[in-house]
Parts: structure tokens; sequence; C-alpha cells
């Protein structure tokens, strides 16, 4: 039992953590609170769907096509309707939603409203500390973990890392100090989108595909983020593995648990913000203080 | 006769001379004369349930258009409403008249208490915070199906009325009243009752609001309890209506449609909601009836929202009145776009560029 609760906890902590940060990070930089970030991560399980079970392709094959595609699809919904209309806050998040209707939609008449699954990358499994995780609960892990310590290492570490901080903190000094706005929102729409389309392609095989599988993890992707705090990357990884583990410990232990996981984990969430409203990592402006 | 010549003057400048009005004035005739021109029940129903959204779009705008507290879960007003007259009415057989009201005071108390995060938290973290509620509730009703019905809902409520007509006429005149209540309520210029004033203050800056002596705690519990109130009693019309309260009315995406409804009309105006709900919804269920519109229809939804936000960003009502409205530069009373001088003062509304020479 305790190792299916590590486990368990281990993988829908680090998919909401993958999420979460990307979410996080192009509202943090461009203020765009994108409402259909769970939707592309939807699209891209049934772009892995389709290329493994209708066209028959290899696994890593459909998993490059799926992000590659994905990531298309977000940078075209950003020059075509976010970035036309980013001066006015509600907008953008209208449209946003409209947008993930509109998926939400298309895979409905394309593949029907019933569950779909997709093949395991690796059968078997492998016993740590007498711990049996299976090949593939092992590789979601090792992904979100690898991917959360490369993009901590590019945020804090390289050039580009440096340029999008600068620009989530000042947006016109950073433009005044030669960096070019436009191009860095560009930029973390795609590092944004790909994140969500790598989550969608991790979690495929391990959960059920369905054209209404983006609005529970939206919930609990944004309960994360405000747990940790916007705008704390730190703060959003935390508060989604501490999400994922109230769930996974709900479901196992309560009885009826599916039904309140998410009731729980958000309670969690109210009662923390009542304490600390900004959040348990999130900076308090000056300004912003009552 | 001399009353009826003021009372002509009044009409005269209070609406006709304003095209705004003149529209409202068309549409609330036309919700009026409806069940006269068609006496399909198909038709009034979709003008029914319209009016019922309309009311709880325009609470929406109430609590963040004008007081600016962004709540994305507006639906738990809703959907606690209709659940209470429901149970109120299939457990004690308590008449419409005593549920509905009594719903929307379950409401208020619901929202007094999710005011309470309000008063610490702001912006995009308030929206989140409220977002989780009817969440919270739906997987607490789930949990306990045995009292709400769990997925089905509660079904077997009592009609409005014992007609169709008579229930179509109590909604309208509801929604009517409560319209006009809540437009009274927030009009900025109002000289006796100053809510709508604060309520645009706390928006703008709240610190500045409250350094200028106004109780924001006060005016925000206001706000939440007005707000709360005309949700649920639109939540109470449904479910005696539909005589059935579902975990529909509680979803993430009918908490949305309030959203989607109050942007695409226009926010932080009365008439901006109900516009978008008279176009949007009944857009919906006409698509359902032709051929391919089931399967396509929330796809032609989403892109007719889309490409309205486009061209129109600040919303379809506020786009047509500025180009049917001019307000005079020198006493700010609004002219038709007809007039080339103010029907006040004279002054020219449009001021012709000087061409330097």
């Amino acid at each position: 039992m305790l190792s299916k609760i590590i486990v368990q906890g281990l993988v829908s902590g680090g998919i909401y953590a993958v999420l979460a940060v990307g979410f996080s990070l192009i509202f943090g930089v461009g203020k765009i609170l994108n409402m259909a970030h769970t939707a592309f991560y939807m699209v891209s399980a049934y772009i892995i769907f389709y290329a493994t079970s209708m066209l028959g392709l290899p696994l890593p094959a459909s998993l490059t096509l799926a992000i590659i595609l994905t990531t298309v699809l977000g940078i075209a919904c950003y020059i075509l309707f976010f970035n036309r209309v980013k001066h006015h806050d509600t907008t953008v998040m209208i449209i946003s939603v409209a947008l993930a209707i509109i998926f939400q939609e298309v895979l409905l008449l394309v593949f029907g409203g019933h569950y779909r699954g997709v093949p395991p990358f690796a059968r078997g499994f492998i016993e740590i500390w007498q711990l049996r995780v299976s090949y593939q609960h092992l590789i979601a892990i090792v992904t979100s973990g690898v991917i959360l310590i490369g993009l901590w290492i590019m945020l804090k570490k390289t050039g580009l890392g440096t340029a999008i901080r600068s620009v989530a903190e000042d947006r016109e000094i950073a433009n005044l100090m030669g960096m070019n706005v436009d191009r860095i929102l560009l930029i973390v729409m795609a590092i944004s989108v790909a994140l969500a389309g790598l989550a969608g392609g991790v979690i495929a095989p391990i959960y059920m595909l369905s054209p209404l599988m983006w609005q529970q993890p939206m919930a609990i992707m944004l309960a994360a983020v405000v747990l940790g705090g916007l705008g704390s990357i730190g703060g959003c990884v935390l508060g989604a593995f501490i999400l994922g583990f109230i769930e996974t410990i709900v479901i196992f232990l309560v009885p009826g648990g599916a039904f309140l996981q998410g009731a729980v984990s958000m309670s969690v969430m109210v009662l923390v913000l009542l304490f600390r409203p900004e959040g348990l990592f999130g900076v308090v402006f000056e300004e912003e203080r009552l | 006769m001399n009353y009826l010549y003021m009372f002509y003057n009044w009409i005269k400048q209070a609406i006709f001379a304003i095209p705004g009005r003149v529209i409202a004035l068309f549409f609330f005739i036309a919700l009026f004369c409806a069940p006269l021109i068609t006496k399909s029940e198909y038709f009034l129903g979709i003008i029914v349930l319209s009016t019922i959204f309309a009311l709880f779009a325009v609470s929406w705008d109430l609590l963040s258009g004008f007081t600016g507290q962004l709540n994305l879960g507006h639906a738990l007003f809703f959907g606690v409403s209709a659940y209470a007259a429901g149970l109120l009415n299939i457990h004690l057989h308590y008449s419409p008249w005593i549920t509905i009201p009594l719903g929307a005071l379950v409401a208020v108390a619901v929202g007094l208490v999710v005011g309470v995060p309000a008063l610490r938290l702001r912006g995009f973290y308030l929206g989140l915070v409220t977002l989780t509620f009817p969440l919270i509730l739906l997987g607490i009703f789930f949990a306990f199906p045995m009292q709400t019905g769990g997925e089905l809902g509660i079904s077997g409520i009592d009609r409005l009325a014992s007609s169709r007509i008579a229930e179509y006429y109590i909604v309208a005149v509801i929604f009517t009243v409560s319209v006009l209540l809540i437009w009274k309520l927030t009009d900025t210029k109002n000289k006796v009752i100053r809510l709508g004033i604060l309520l645009h203050a706390i928006r703008e800056d709240e610190i500045t609001a409250r350094a200028s002596g106004i109780n924001t705690t006060l005016q925000k519990f206001i706000a939440f309890a007005l707000s709360a109130f005309f949700a649920g009693i639109a939540g109470g019309l449904y479910a005696h209506y539909m005589r059935i309260a579902t975990p529909a009315a509680l979803e993430l995406f009918f908490s949305f449609q309030a959203i989607l409804w109050t942007i695409f009309g226009g926010i932080t105006t009365i008439y901006g909601p109900v516009v978008g709900v008279f176009i949007l919804y009944p857009l919906l269920e006409l698509l359902s009836g032709v051929p391919w519109g089931e399967q396509l229809r929330y796809i032609i939804f989403g892109v007719v929202l889309i490409a309205t936000l486009m061209i129109m960003p600040e919303g379809l009502a506020v786009w047509v009145l500025d180009k049917i409205e001019i307000e005079c530069p020198r006493c700010k009373l609004i002219n038709a776009f007809t007039r080339k001088k103010c029907r006040a003062c004279r002054a020219p509304l449009r001021i012709k560029k000087r061409t330097t020479v």
C-alpha cells in the first residue's frame, strides 16, 4: 500500500509539476492566463494515440511527433490570437477557454467520446528497496525529474534564462536593456506548450484518454500554482507534489475517495491561502499589500 | 393632461434621445410580446432559459466587472441555490414562492463565506481560489449520493406555475425587475445610492479607496451578497423551470459560460451580459436543430467567440454603442450619433481637426 502511494504520488506529482511550471512560466512572463494549457496536453496525448494505433509508428517517434506538432499548434495560437489581444487580460483568458473548448470538440468529433488507451512504452517492473515500480511509472517519474532539473538549470544558468527572468520581472526595463521582448514571449510560449505536450506524452500510456481529460488536471494545476505562489517556479513544483500526494493518499485510504480527491486537495489549498495569501513561496510586492 | 405631457417629455429625454436605451426599450417590449407572436414551446423555452442565464451573467458582472473581484466559480451560487430550492421543495413541499427566496438566501450565506478569502486575496489568486469552491462542493455531492442524488441530481421538482405562459411571464418579470434594480444600484451618477461609484473605486484602486474613507471590507461583502442573491434567484428559477437540479449547474464550464457571455457582450456594463446571453445561448440551441449542428455547435460557438473578441476586444455591445452614441465633450451628456451639436448645451460634438499650414 505504502509503495503504491509513493509511486503513484510521485507520478501524479511530477506530471502536475511539469504542467504547473509551463503554465506558471507563460503567466509570469507574458501575463497570459492560458486556460488551454492542459488542452495542449490532451492534444499531445491524442496525437500519440493516433500515431501508435492508427499509423503504427514506434513510440519514441510518435512522442517526438506529438511534442513538435503540439508546440507548432501552441505557437500558431499565440501568434494568431493571444498576441493580438494581450493588452486585455480577461479577453486573453476567454479566448484560451474558447480554444480549449474547440480542441475538446474537434477531438470528440474525430475520435469519439469513448475512452482510449495507448500501449505502454515498456512492460515489466523493477524492484528498488522492495518497492515494486513498473517501468512505465519509472519512465514518467524520471522524465519529469529530468525536465524540471533541466528547466531550472536553463532558467538560472543560461543567457536565455536570464533574459526570461528579467522580462518576467520588468518588461519595459528588459526592453530598454536590449532584449527582444516579443521574441522572448514567443520562446516562452513554445517552451510552455512543449512541456504540456511532453506531460501528455508521458501520461498517455498510464491514464485513459478522453476528450474531457483536460478539465480535472487543469483545476489541480491551477491549485498547485496558487499554492506554491504565482511566479515562483520552485513553489509550483512543491505545490504540485503536495497536491499529487494528497490526491493519491485520498484515493487509496478514504472510501469513495475517487470523488473526493479534487475536493480534498483544493480544500488544502484554500486553507493554506487563508493563512498565507501569497502562497508558500510567493513574493509580496509592497504595493499589493493591504 | 399636464402630467401626461411631463411623462412624454421625460420619456423623450431619458429614452428616445439615447440610442442605447431605445434598443433596450425595444428589447423589453419584444421580451413581453414574444408569447403573442409565437406559441411554440421550443422558442419560448429558449427565451426563458436565456433570461435566467442573463440574470446569472449580470450577477457575475456586478461582482467581477464592477467590483473587480474576479470570480471564476460563479456557478457555486447558482448551483447551491438550485439544489437548496430543489431539496426544500422535494422534502418539505414548500411552494416555489418560498423556495426561490430561501435558495437565494442560502446563496447569500455561501457568498459571504466565499467573501472571506476575498478580503485577503486579489486578482487571479482570488479567481483561482473561487474556481475551486464549486469543484469541492461537487466532490462532496458525488461522495454522498443518497442526499444529493449524485450524478443524476434531484428531479421531480414542482413547476413554477401551472401553464407555460404563466411561467414565461413570471421569469420575464423577475428578470426585468432584477436587471433594472442592478442597473440602478450600480449607476455611478446616482446621488442617493452610492454603491456603484464605491464599487468602481474599489476596482480601480483599493488602497486609495480605503484611504479616502471607504469601508472596502463592507462594500466588498455587499457586492458578494448582492451578486450571490441574484445568481441564487436565477438558480432557483432554473431548478423550478427545468424541474431538475443537476451537478452540471456546478461544473467548471458553467462558471466559464457566465464569463464567456459577459466578456462577449462587454464587461462592466449591465447590458453587456444580457446581449451576450441573448446572442450566444440561442445560437447554441438553434444550431443543434440543423444537420451537423449537434456535432459542430461548440466549435462554431468557439469560433464566433474568438472572431468577435479579435475584432472587438471590449465586447460586442460596447463596440456597437461606441458607434451609435457620442458623448458631449463639454457636458458629458450622451447624444445620438446623428446629431452634430449636443442636445443640451449646443456644443459641437465632433471637432474637426485643424490642418496645420
